[in-house]
C-alpha cells in the first residue's frame, strides 16, 4: 500500500521547521504507523539522509513516549489509543496523511515530531506525591478503601502523560493532566492529608509554566487515548475550591 | 583468580537479613548529606532506589534515556506483583513463597537472597498502599488478590491489567517527591556510555546528553545500575524498543562479572509477529492461561478456520502432555511445547508460528460477561492490533522474549564485584535462577530498591565518609570520555549502507533461532561464527546519518548495537558451557525420554560469572557453588 506523508522536519529547537512530502510505498495494513515510519526511515538512513525523529518506546500504548499530529488529531484518528498502537488498516492506499509535532507552547520542539514534555514533570513534582517515607507505612489491610472508590482512583491513575490533551485543546490547557492526578488521591484516604497543598501547588506550577485556562470544550476527554474523563477536571475545581476557604 | 565472594550471613535462612541488618554499618545524618550516589535507571529498581536514598539524605543523581522517568519500561508490566501476605488464608507464608521461587527457579538461584525477596515482598505492598497505588479491592474495601503463573496460593496483587504502570507510577511519585526537595536530581534523555573506576572503586559515569549530543562527566561515591534487562537480544521481545544491555556491558568491561547471560526467560503468550518490519511482540498476559485453553490441529498444516475445527480433531497439547497444570504450566514449559508443535508442523496462521487460546469453552461456562470483566482490557488491545476479536475466534500466540534471568553477578549485598557498583532490579542476575515465575519481578525490583539496597549501601558508604566530592577533571574520567568519543566516532564515520536497526534484526533472528527456547552444540558453534561475521560487517557497512553534536537515534542505536554483538557472543559462550538443561536454558542434548529438561547437578549447580579479560577479549569463568541448605532438591516435574 502506498501513502503520501506530510511530515514537519525541524532540526532543532532554535531551527524554522518545514513540511517535507514522502511519497511512500511499501506500507502494508499489518503494519503499525511507527513501524510504516521506521521503514520510511530505512530508505532514508540507506540514502545517507537524515531519519524522521519521533519518541517511542514500549510501543504498545502504556509509556506514553509516543505521539504526534496525524492528520489532524493527536494519536490519529482512531480513538482511545496512542499513536504506536494506530495500524495501517485504518487508512486507504493512496490516502495523504499530515504528521506534525504537539503544538503548544509548553512543549517545545526539540526535533522533527518529538517535542520537550519535561513541564509535565514539574507539575508531578510540584505536588504529585503522598508523603509517606519508605519504612513507616502501616500494614495495608489497615488503611480500607470503598472499592468504588478506588475504583475511581484507579480511572484516574491510568494517565500515560503522552501530552495529547494539551495538543488536542485550541488553549493549550494541561487541565485533565493535572486533574487526574490530584483525583486519584483525591478519592483515597492516604491522599486525604496533604490535599490542599497539593491542589494548589500543582495549580500553580500549571500556570506558571504556560498552559493555557480549561474552557470546557472537552477536546482533551475526546482525544485521549485512555479516554481519561473531563469529571476529573470539575473535582479538581471542587478541591481548588475547598482548599481556597479552608 | 578473584574468588567469588557472596558474603552470605551465617546462621538460619530466616534470620540472615535481621542479622545482616543488625550488624552492618550505618551512616549519620550529617554523613549523608556529603555522600553522592549515582543510579542509572528510573525503573521500578531504580525510581525506588533513588527515593529511598534521597530520603535518607544522599545526594542523589537519577539518570533515565527516557524524556521522562515514568517511562521506564517497569510501566508495561500487566499481571501483578506478588507478596506473602496470605490475606486469602490459604496457606500462603514467606516460606511458601520462597520455595516456589527457588523450585520455580529450577534450583539455580542463591536461597539467601531469595528468601529475603520473600521477606521483604510485605513491606512493599504496604508501602505502595500507603502512597496511594490503587490496586484492586474487594467489597470490604481490602485489596484483593488473583492466582498467578501456576502457583497453589492467591498472592498476586494487580491493578487490573495494569499492575506495572500504577507500581511504576508510585515510585515516579516519590521520585518526584525527592526532586521537590532538592535530594535527587534527575537526568532524563542521558544514556551512560560507561562507567568510570578509580582505584578500583566505581566513582562515576560517563554519558550522553541524547538532545545536544554533548558527553558528560558526573562524579559519585558510589554507583547503582538499575538498567533492566536485555531480552531485545532478540530484536522483536515484549521490552521497549529501546530497551538494551550497554550499561551492565560498559560496566562488565570494567571489572563487574556477567552472571548466567544465557538465561532468558520466554513468555509463552506474545502476539505473533505479523510483518516484516514489526519492531516488538506484545505480550498477552499470563492471566488468560486460566481461562484460555491452548490447542493446534490434530491434522499437520490444517489451515481451516479455528472456529470450524471439531473438539475431536484438537490437540490440546499442554493439558495432553502436562495433566496435573494443563494450561498453567510455568512459562518455558509452555513455551518450548509450543515451539515443538510448530517446529512439527502444526502450527497456525500463514507462518505456522502460533497457536491458538481459546476462550470459547470459558464463554461458554461463565457468559461472555465474566470473561469481558477479567480480561475485557486484553481483548480489545489484541482486536486493535490484529483486527480480530478473541470473542469471536482464538487468539493467536507465539513465545516471545521477555525477561533475563542473567545480569550483573552480584552478592548478597547487591554489590557487583566492583567495589561501589551495584547491581538492582532486572538488571542483576536476580533471585530467579533459570527461569522466573510470573509476578516476581515487579516484587523484586520494589524490594531491591526500597529495602535492600539502602542498607547494603550504607554498609559500604560507612567507609567512605571521608572521601570528598570525586573531581571530575581526574585522568580516569578524561580517559573514559575518550574512549566514549572514539567509539562514537568511529561508528559514525563508517558511512556504509545499512541501518543499525537492520544489524540488530539479523543478530536477533540468529539468537532467536539457536541461542532461543531451545539450544544445541552444533546451532551454538554455528550461531557464534555467524555473530562474529555480522558484526565484521556492522563495523564495514554500518550507516548512521547526521552528527554527534545533536540529537541523533540512529547513533544511540548504532552503539547499542555494538554492545549486543558482545552479549550475544558472552550468551553463546554460556549456553555452550552450560550442557545441561535448567529452566529456560534447554539444552536438546540434555533431555529425558518425553522430552522434558535434564538438569544435571552434580555437574552444574553453580552460578556461572564470566570475567571480562580484555587483553585477551576471551571470557574467564568463575563458578559460585549454589548450596541448598533449607529446601530438598528435587527434579521440576509438572505432569
Ligand atoms: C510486557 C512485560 C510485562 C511484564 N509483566 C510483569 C508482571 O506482571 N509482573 C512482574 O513481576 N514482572 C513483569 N514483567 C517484568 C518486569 O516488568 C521487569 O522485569 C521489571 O519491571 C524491570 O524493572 P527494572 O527497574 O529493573 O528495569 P526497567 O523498568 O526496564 O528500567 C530500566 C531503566 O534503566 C534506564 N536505562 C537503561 N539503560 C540506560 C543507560 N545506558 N543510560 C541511562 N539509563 C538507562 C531506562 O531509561 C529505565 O529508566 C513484565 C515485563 C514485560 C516486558
Ligand atoms: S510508545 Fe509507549 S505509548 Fe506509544
Amino acid at each position: 500500500m502506498r501513502v503520501k506523508l506530510k511530515i514537519w522536519r525541524q532540526k532543532d529547537a532554535n531551527s524554522k521547521g518545514a513540511f517535507v512530502n514522502y511519497d511512500f510505498d511499501g506500507a502494508s495494513p499489518e503494519m503499525s504507523f511507527l513501524e510504516m515510519l521506521d521503514a520510511l526511515n530505512t530508505r532514508l538512513i540507506e540514502k545517507g539522509e537524515d531519519p524522521i525523529a519521533f519518541d517511542s518506546d514500549c510501543r504498545e500504548g502504556i509509556c506514553g513516549a509516543c505521539g504526534m499530529y496525524i492528520n489532524g488529531y493527536p494519536h490519529g484518528p482512531v480513538k482511545g489509543i496512542t499513536t504506536c498502537h494506530l495500524s495501517m488498516r485504518y487508512f486507504k492506499d493512496g490516502q495523504n496523511i499530515v504528521v506534525e509535532p504537539w503544538r503548544s507552547k509548553a512543549f517545545p520542539v526539540i526535533r522533527d515530531l518529538i517535542v520537550d514534555r519535561n513541564s509535565f514533570d514539574k507539575i508531578q513534582v510540584a505536588g504529585g506525591f503522598i508523603s509517606t517515607n519508605v519504612g513507616s507505612a502501616p500494614d495495608s489491610h489497615a488503611i480500607p478503601v470503598i472499592k468504588e472508590k478506588s475504583d475511581h482512583s484507579f480511572d484516574s491513575a491510568i494517565c500515560i502523560g503522552c501530552g495529547a490533551c494539551v495538543a488536542a485543546c485550541k488553549n493549550a490547557s494541561a487541565m485533565l493532566f493535572v486533574s487526574a492526578k490530584v483525583s486519584q488521591y483525591a478519592q483515597i484516604p492516604q491522599g486525604k492529608i496533604e490535599a490542599k497543598e497539593r491542589v494548589e501547588a500543582m495549580i500553580q506550577k500549571m500556570d506558571e509554566l504556560g498552559f493555557g485556562n480549561c474552557t470546557n470544550t472537552g477536546a482533551c476527554e475526546a482525544q485521549c487515548p485512555k479516554e481519561i474523563s473531563v469529571i476529573n477536571i470539575a473535582r479538581m475545581n471542587r478541591e481548588f475550591y475547598v482548599a481556597k476557604i479552608s | 583468580m578473584t574468588k567469588l565472594n557472596s558474603k552470605i550471613p551465617s546462621g538460619p535462612l530466616a534470620e540472615k537479613w535481621t542479622k545482616y541488618k543488625d550488624t552492618a554499618n550505618l551512616v549519620n545524618p550529617a554523613n549523608k548529606k556529603k555522600l553522592d550516589v549515582i543510579v542509572v535507571g528510573t525503573g521500578l529498581a531504580g525510581a525506588s532506589a533513588a527515593s529511598s536514598l534521597g530520603e535518607l539524605g544522599y545526594q542523589v543523581k537519577n539518570f533515565c534515556y527516557q524524556d521522562s522517568s515514568r517511562r521506564a519500561h517497569s510501566v508495561a508490566a500487566q499481571g501483578g506483583i506478588n507478596a506473602a501476605k496470605n490475606y486469602r488464608n490459604d496457606g500462603d507464608s514467606i516460606y511458601h513463597l520462597f520455595y516456589d521461587m527457588i523450585k520455580g527457579g529450577d534450583y539455580r538461584a542463591r536461597e539467601a537472597n531469595v528468601y529475603r525477596a520473600a521477606q521483604v515482598s510485605n513491606d512493599v505492598i504496604d508501602h505502595f498502599t500507603a502512597i496511594g497505588v490503587p490496586f484492586a479491592r474487594d467489597y470490604g474495601g481490602n485489596l484483593d488478590n488473583r492466582s498467578f503463573g501456576g502457583v497453589q496460593v492467591s498472592r498476586t496483587f494487580y491493578a487490573k491489567g495494569l499492575t506495572g504502570q500504577q507500581c511504576l507510577l508510585g515510585t515516579y511519585s516519590s521520585l518526584n517527591r525527592q526532586i521537590n526537595k532538592g535530594m535527587v536530581t534527575m537526568y532524563p534523555r542521558q544514556e551512560m556510555l560507561d562507567l568510570v573506576v578509580i582505584d578500583g572503586k566505581a566513582r562515576g559515569i560517563i554519558t550522553r546528553n541524547l538532545i545536544t549530543g554533548e558527553i558528560e562527566r558526573h562524579s559519585a561515591h558510589a554507583v547503582v545500575l538499575a538498567t533492566g534487562g536485555y531480552g531485545t537480544i532478540y530484536y522483536l521481545s515484549t521490552l521497549a524498543v529501546n530497551s538494551n544491555p550497554s550499561a551492565a556491558w560498559k560496566a562488565h568491561k570494567k571489572g563487574a562479572y556477567f552472571a548466567n547471560p544465557s538465561f532468558v526467560q520466554i513468555h509463552p503468550t506474545s502476539i505473533p509477529q505479523l510483518n516484516d518490519f514489526q519492531a516488538k511482540l506484545t505480550l498477552m498476559s499470563e492471566s488468560l492461561r486460566n481461562d484460555g485453553r491452548i490447542w493446534v490441529p490434530k491434522a499437520k498444516g490444517d489451515k481451516r478456520h479455528a472456529n470450524t475445527i471439531p473438539n475431536e480433531e484438537r490437540d490440546y497439547f499442554l493439558e495432553r502432555r502436562y495433566p496435573a497444570f494443563g494450561n498453567l504450566v510455568p512459562r518455558d514449559v509452555a513455551s518450548r511445547a509450543a515451539k515443538e508443535r510448530c517446529d512439527a508442523g502444526y502450527g497456525v496462521s500463514d507462518t505456522g508460528l502460533a497457536v491458538n487460546l481459546d476462550f470459547r469453552d470459558a464463554i461458554q461456562k461463565q457468559g461472555k460477561k465474566a470473561i469481558e470483566s477479567k480480561y475485557g482490557n486484553l481483548f480489545e488491545m489484541y482486536e486493535t492490533i490484529t483486527g480480530t476479536s478473541p470473542y469471536d475466534e482464538p487468539m493467536r500466540i507465539y513465545p516471545a522474549g521477555h525477561y533475563t534471568m542473567g545480569g550483573l553477578w552480584v552478592d548478597y549485598e547487591l554489590m557487583t564485584t566492583v567495589p561501589g557498583l551495584y547491581a538492582i532490579g532486572e538488571s542483576n542476575f536476580s533471585d530467579h535462577g533459570a527461569n522466573r515465575l510470573g509476578a516476581s519481578s515487579l516484587m523484586q525490583t520494589s524490594g531491591d530498591g526500597y529495602f535492600i539496597l539502602p542498607y547494603t549501601i550504607a554498609n559500604y558508604l560507612s567507609d567512605e565518609i571521608r572521601t570528598p566530592r570525586i573531581s571530575t577533571d581526574l585522568k580516569e574520567f578524561e580517559e573514559a570520555e575518550k574512549e566514549v568519543m572514539n567509539q562514537l566516532e568511529k561508528l559514525i564515520s563508517i558511512k556504509g549502507t545499512k541501518s543499525a536497526t537492520s544489524f540488530h534484526r539479523k543478530l536477533g533472528k540468529i539468537m532467536w533461532d539457536y541461542c532461543g527456547m531451545s539450544r544445541n552444540e552444533e546451532g551454538l558453534n554455528k550461531a557464534r561464527v555467524m555473530v562474529k561475521k555480522l558484526k565484521e560487517d556492522f563495523y564495514k557497512d554500518l550507516m548512521v546519518p547526521g552528527g554527534l553534536n545533536e540529537l541523533n537515534q540512529e547513533l544511540e542505536k548504532a552503539g547499542r548495537v555494538a554492545d549486543y554483538f558482545d552479549v550475544a557472543d558472552l550468551m553463546i559462550t554460556d549456553a555452550l558451557n552450560r550442557t545441561e538443561s535448567c529452566g529456560a536454558h534447554f539444552r536438546e542434548e540434555s533431555q529425558t525420554e518425553e522430552g522434558e529438561a535434564k538438569r544435571n547437578d552434580a555437574d552444574f549447580m553453580y552460578v556461572a560469572a564470566w570475567e571480562y579479560n580484555s587483553s585477551k577479549q576471551i571470557h574467564q569463568l568463575h563458578k559460585e557453588d549454589l548450596k541448598y541448605e533449607e529446601v530438598e532438591v528435587k527434579v521440576r516435574s509438572y505432569k
